[in-house]
């Protein structure tokens, strides 16, 4: 207990906190510095910054952002509103089931491609072509394919996390050590043995590699899909519409302190997923955390 | 398979069985079309229960021999039998790898996810013969026998490279094999922990009367275990000189220092020094 106490409170713990800090500092003297800085007396700065057509009035681009106090004061005023908590529902349910089902369907074939050499020659050429496609290129299409609106961002999540989760998963499986094919066939292991005890096992670690980047993606391609998609299966107002659609509906709006609450939402919601999955990685590989 | 009936008809831990008749044995590797001749026309015989050590110079062929052995590399022509029994010949290439012959690898092939005690418990369970549970149980008696006791429930990650390689000895030994095919195992160790597990070895081998066909590039540790020393030409590979150790077993690191070791050592080192020097002109590559 008192070791991990300790590693609570250790400089990592100190340095993260400092760089935060210093972080937010930064961020609201710039952002107030169109209250502090006098123009009147600068009045050579000022002519040379319009001459190359920026408003003189603050700080080049960090003086336009909403400061962390203003952003925290409205995130204050809508911490409870249910609306809020709602676009986090919605938009971690759609990460979350685009993502397993990318896992599901990923998973399996890539380890299909692993194995079988007719299935490499005929699966991967196609899944080649479509592999540098961008999720959000796809986003029209998915539109006009699916039935509904929820869907089509579910397909489009999908696509962000599957490609990178079947990359990880051939490679993996590729490139697990001859000698334990062969010590194991030695040793009177069946195929379905050897499937089972060496190349599921052999390949997990790149499995958790691909999972933890995919789900990276997908909150990227979240946000993309449901500010085009408009908002999701109960349009009307922010209610419904996911994290994505809170931020755009909040610059439509003209509200910036919500945009970035909805960014920092988002990075929230992302960081805590990647450290969910990273944890749950260590416990299904056990062996790669060793003292 | 045959070799899991092979295990419950033939007793066990006696020298009457495990030898090794390799027959003319021709082994060309066919890369782009330029043959390279690996093995020439190799004829060993490794007696029932003998510590037969195959020294040469790194890249001379020597494992070519050995994986034909366990049924990894198909052969170009010859043949080689177990107890009579053809592994592989002209006929038929590639011999069907079997628990009856296994291989310690020169790097270690310890399954990372697996602890130790899984790792020693994987033959039995992989060919039926006992359940998980009989399976764990005997690992762990064949464990503490070798000095594994507290890492068994380590990953091999977890222990020195030294006691990995025991643990991979008692997994191969775990099978009732008949012939331990060891490929330069102890390579990567220092000559303090290598010394140990020649020891370690020994003592091994006096408890489970095996054959055991062993590679090794280091002449003095192929005279210290060996009752037999087969030193190869370098690529083509061929037995050049057949050496009897006539030092008597159970053998202790007091062996080295006996001038019945030392007049061995003269007696080879120049064959040896002589492929050495082919195979550095040649250019061969380590490993």
């Amino acid at each position: 207990m008192a070791a991990g106490t300790k590693r609570f409170f250790g400089s990592k713990t100190w340095r993260g906190a400092i760089s935060l800090v210093v972080f937010l500092l930064i961020w609201e003297i710039g952002s107030l510095s169109k209250i502090w800085i006098k123009w009147e007396s600068f009045e050579w700065l000022r002519q040379m910054l319009t001459a190359f057509g920026l408003k003189p009035i603050y700080l080049p681009w960090i003086g336009a952002v909403p400061a962390p106090t203003e952003v925290l004061m409205a995130w204050t005023h809508i911490i409870g509103d249910a609306s809020y908590w709602q676009s986090w529902y919605i938009s971690l349910l759609r990460v979350i089931s685009g993502f397993i089902a990318a896992m599901i369907v990923g998973i399996p074939f890539g380890l299909l491609l692993a194995v079988s050499r007719t299935a490499y020659g005929i699966g991967f050429p196609v899944f080649e072509v479509l592999r540098p496609i961008p999720p959000l290129a796809w986003v029209p299409a998915s539109i006009i394919f699916w039935p509904t609106q929820e869907l089509s961002i579910g397909f489009v999540i999908f696509l962000g996390a599957i490609f990178t989760i079947v990359i990880n998963v051939v490679g993996g499986a590729r490139s697990i050590d001859l000698r334990y094919f062969q010590a194991a066939r030695s040793m009177g292991s069946s195929q379905w043995d050897i499937f089972r005890r060496i190349i599921l096992p052999g390949t997990l670690p790149s499995i958790v590699v691909g999972c933890e980047v995919g789900m990276g993606i997908t909150w990227n391609v979240v946000v993309a899909a449901e500010m085009i998609s408009g908002g999701g299966s109960q349009v009307g107002g922010t209610s419904g519409g996911g994290l994505g659609f809170f931020i755009w509906n909040s610059y439509v709006g003209g509200s910036y302190e919500q945009v970035v609450i909805g960014m920092i939402s988002i990075g929230i919601a992302g960081y805590v997923s990647s450290e969910l999955l990273r944890a749950l990685g260590k416990r299904v590989t056990p062996w790669l955390h060793l003292r | 398979m045959m070799a899991p009936e092979m295990q419950t008809t033939v007793p066990r831990n006696t020298a009457s069985h495990g030898e090794i008749i390799i027959d003319d044995v021709v082994k060309i590797y066919d890369p782009d079309g330029a043959a390279v001749m690996a093995v020439d026309h190799c004829s060993l015989q490794i007696k029932a229960g003998e510590i037969c050590m195959i020294v040469g110079p790194s890249g001379c062929g020597k494992t070519t021999l050995l994986n034909a052995i366990a049924g990894f590399h198909e052969i170009t022509s010859g043949r080689i039998t177990l107890d009579g029994k053809v592994l592989c010949s002209t006929e038929k290439p590639k011999a069907e790898p079997g628990s009856d012959r296994i291989v310690v690898f020169q790097n270690g092939a310890l399954f990372p996810w697996k602890t130790n005690l899984d790792n020693v418990a994987f033959g039995p369970i992989m060919q039926g013969q006992l359940s998980a549970a009989e399976a764990k149980e005997k690992a762990l008696d064949m464990m503490a026998d070798a000095g594994l006791t507290g890492v068994e429930h380590n990953y091999p990650g977890e222990v020195s490279s030294g006691m990995r390689r025991r643990v991979e000895i008692v997994r191969a030994l775990i099978n009732n094999l008949s012939v331990l095919l060891l490929d330069e195992p102890y390579r990567a160790l220092d000559s303090l922990t290598k010394s140990v597990m020649h020891e370690a070895l020994l003592e091994i081998y006096y408890k489970n009367k095996v054959t055991i066909f062993f590679i090794t590039h280091d002449l003095e540790e192929a005279i210290f275990l060996g009752h037999r020393v087969a030193i190869m030409t370098t690529r083509p590979c061929k037995p050049k000189k057949i050496l009897e150790v006539d030092i008597p077993h159970p053998r202790d690191y007091s062996v080295l220092t006996s001038k019945r070791f030392r007049e061995l050592m003269e007696e080879t080192n120049e064959a040896v020094h002589e492929e050495a020097l082919k195979a550095f002109s040649a250019g061969e590559k380590e490993g």
